[in-house]
């Protein structure tokens, strides 16, 4: 009898067990660095959430977990998504490279996806836009717009995809005022508003009339609007609010399609491992409209300058360029390779200061 | 005059602006502790003060009732700390954690309609006159409303514990509480009242940082402010001035280290980023080493009382 009873319960469970894996939905999880409504980063990954649920209907059930630090409590988080049967996890920012190698080795049936980053396996692929393409398009507008020639420009966290922007925006900025000076303030955070409005205004004091930054939230928007006569540009997402000015022009990250590309690829059983890293072209990187605030013709020029790039006729690092210390690295002509950029760790000549190591 | 594009003027007068959410909150707990509570949910109190005065002041159109409300709104959540310690005789540190817990949630419920909102900007309140004194004016008297609050909220503390009745209550309540209990004093009492004065400055404090310093609301606006609060209350040993010079030396380096990286200082940037966390403890410590020891805190500090 006794027996019995436990055959069936252990039947039942195993039952029960079948069933859960026999779920029809697609479980996709995001990890994600801020919160979902920091109006910057986070919030472009959740809305890229988003569409996929709106794509999939009731085919897909998504889960997210907001402000998760870069740090031993990502792998808690991530692990804790596996377990609950979770098909495809994203993982959306640099500092979650290494936890998501981690836990992506203790769950092989698990595919993970890790924005940002450079590390890969069987089942980790990598993806990031080239929001450096945008950032040629900001540093245009901002070496035509300075009249004080000070473009002050907002550091977030001292890695290659940082550095990459801001040379990007020196190398146009420079192309059109050869006076132009780059005032760079790290803050080594990815999104705090008191500090990252402590920097714009520093950066304004100083003289600085354009302001670029790669911090996540508004508040150097804010500090612009303040002091009157500075600009400045959405960053991830279109920061809309505060055109027509200052913000002229942002850079709008849109993960959507992306998203939804991946997913179906699990659904259909191809997803492999990829580093998929794409711009303007694909849509992912989005030039959010250019107010009237900018002139006819520098608007006019900075359209011309994506739809170049989007065509794949023009590269923002085309040679002849330098690094800061003099030393060639691009001749006359010569394209930078996706592999230098990717671990960019060096300035262009004629930017000053160092990068934090 | 102008130091390597920095000018000095301006430096000084941004300080003040980016000390005051600290000295708020700092002198608010100050008060707390000085009548023997320990409230580590100073983050929280500011986060709450902080989506309150947005919130309050985006729907009234007016800066004024902004802050008003974020003073309630951090004083009326320090109330559930009083609740748990007073009342029911929680332990003070798990308390203020969790309080801390609680707000950060509670803002971040509150605030979600209120994200890419604009708040109506504060105007400055230039002191007439007092605004025209060379170096001096622009750096002091050109400021708005709250920045000269906090200052006079320094006088006012350091003036109420060290010269009146009441005063003298909050600390011996702090110092011994069954010797205060003994004398009649109502020791809950006193301990409410300091932990709501708490909640309502450290709700200024997060105000200020929602609606005039960055302004415009997000979650984890405060970002560990409070913490820093909390710890410039200890490292100025209890008293109000020492809190001035603490939370002023934090911002102010803060501020300055921006400042150093924008004009191209030949400083290693991670020194510069640390430099407020070392330049403040290391000051006040050796301001309280030099006034015999830094032991200034009051006796009673987190225990709980209990009347017999």
């Amino acid at each position: 009898m006794f027996k019995t009873l436990l055959a069936t319960t252990a039947l039942a469970l195993g039952l029960a067990g079948a069933a859960l894996a026999d779920d029809e939905k697609t479980k996709v999880g995001f990890v994600y660095v801020g919160p979902v409504n920091d109006g910057g980063w986070t919030q472009g990954h959740d809305h890229g959430r988003k569409m996929l649920e709106e794509h999939f209907g009731d085919t897909v059930e998504t889960v997210f977990v907001e402000n998760v630090p870069e740090g031993p409590d990502a792998e808690r988080v991530m692990t804790q998504m596996a377990l609950t049967g979770t098909d495809l996890i994203f993982t959306t920012s640099f500092g979650f490279m290494d936890p998501t190698i981690n836990v992506a080795e203790k769950f092989p049936d698990v595919k993970f996806e890790h924005a940002t980053g450079y590390k890969t396996a069987d089942n980790v692929g990598t993806y990031s836009a080239r929001f450096y393409e945008g950032r040629a398009i900001q540093g245009h507008i901002a070496g035509k717009m300075t009249k004080s020639n000070i473009v002050g420009y907002i550091a977030s966290v001292p890695i290659p995809e940082v550095v990459r922007g801001i040379n990007s925006a020196y190398i146009h900025a420079q192309k059109v005022n050869p006076d132009v000076e780059f005032k760079v303030i790290w803050i080594f955070e990815w999104m705090n508003p008191a500090k990252e409005a402590d920097a714009a205004k520093a950066l304004i004091e100083q003289g600085a009339d354009v302001i670029l930054q790669h911090t996540d939230s508004t508040a150097p928007l804010a500090a612009a609007q303040e002091a009157g006569g500075v600009i400045g540009f959405g960053q991830a997402s279109d920061m809309y609010e505060y055109a027509p000015s200052p913000r002229v022009s942002s850079i709008i990250d849109n993960w959507a399609p992306y998203y939804i590309a991946r997913t179906q690829a699990v659904m259909d059983g191809t997803w492999e491992s990829a580093m998929t890293w794409d711009g303007i072209s694909t849509g992912m990187v989005g030039i959010g409209e250019i107010t009237d605030a900018v002139p006819a013709d520098v608007k006019a020029e900075a359209e011309a300058m994506r739809d170049e790039i989007a065509a794949g006729t023009y590269h923002p690092f085309t040679g002849p360029l330098n690094k800061q210390d003099g030393t060639p690295w691009l001749a006359e002509g010569e394209v930078a390779d996706d592999g230098t950029l990717a671990g960019m760790s060096f300035f262009v000549e004629g930017l000053t200061g160092d990068i934090p190591q | 005059m102008n130091f390597g594009g920095i000018d000095p003027v301006i430096l000084l007068a941004s300080l003040m602006v980016a000390s005051t959410p600290i000295l708020l909150a700092a002198l608010g707990e100050m008060v707390v502790e000085k009548s023997g509570v320990l409230n580590l949910g100073v983050e929280g109190m500011m986060i709450t003060g902080a989506v309150c005065g947005f919130i309050a002041s985006v729907e009234s159109g007016s800066p004024l009732v902004g802050f008003i409300a974020a003073a309630a709104g951090g004083a009326l959540l320090a109330m559930l700390f009083a609740l748990l310690t007073q009342v029911f005789q929680s332990t003070q540190v798990p308390s203020g954690l969790a309080l801390t817990l609680v707000g950060v949630g509670l803002a971040s419920f509150l605030g979600q309609n209120y994200v890419g909102v604009k708040s109506p900007l504060t105007t400055k309140m230039p002191i007439p006159l007092l605004e025209d004194i060379p170096v001096l004016g622009p750096i002091l008297f050109r400021h708005d409303a709250m920045v000269y609050f906090s200052l006079f909220a320094v006088v006012v503390v350091w003036a109420v514990l060290k010269f009146t009745r009441a005063g003298l209550i909050l600390r011996a309540v702090g110092e011994n509480h069954t010797a205060a209990h003994a004398l009649g004093y109502k020791v809950r009492r006193v301990r409410v009242l300091a932990i709501g004065f708490g909640g309502a400055m450290a709700g200024l404090g997060g105000a200020y940082i929602s609606l005039i310093r960055v302004p415009q609301w997000t979650d984890g606006i405060t970002a560990g402010i409070g913490w820093i609060a909390l710890a410039i209350v200890v490292f100025a040993s209890w008293k109000a001035p020492r809190v001035l010079i603490g939370a002023y030396l934090f911002g102010g380096i803060t501020v300055l280290q921006l400042n150093l990286q924008a004009a191209g200082a030949k400083v290693p940037v991670e020194l510069l980023s640390m430099s407020p966390f070392l330049a403040t403890i290391v000051v006040l410590v050796v301001i309280s080493a030099r006034s015999k020891g830094a032991a200034g805190g009051p006796a009673m500090l987190g225990r709980i009382f209990q009347a017999r």
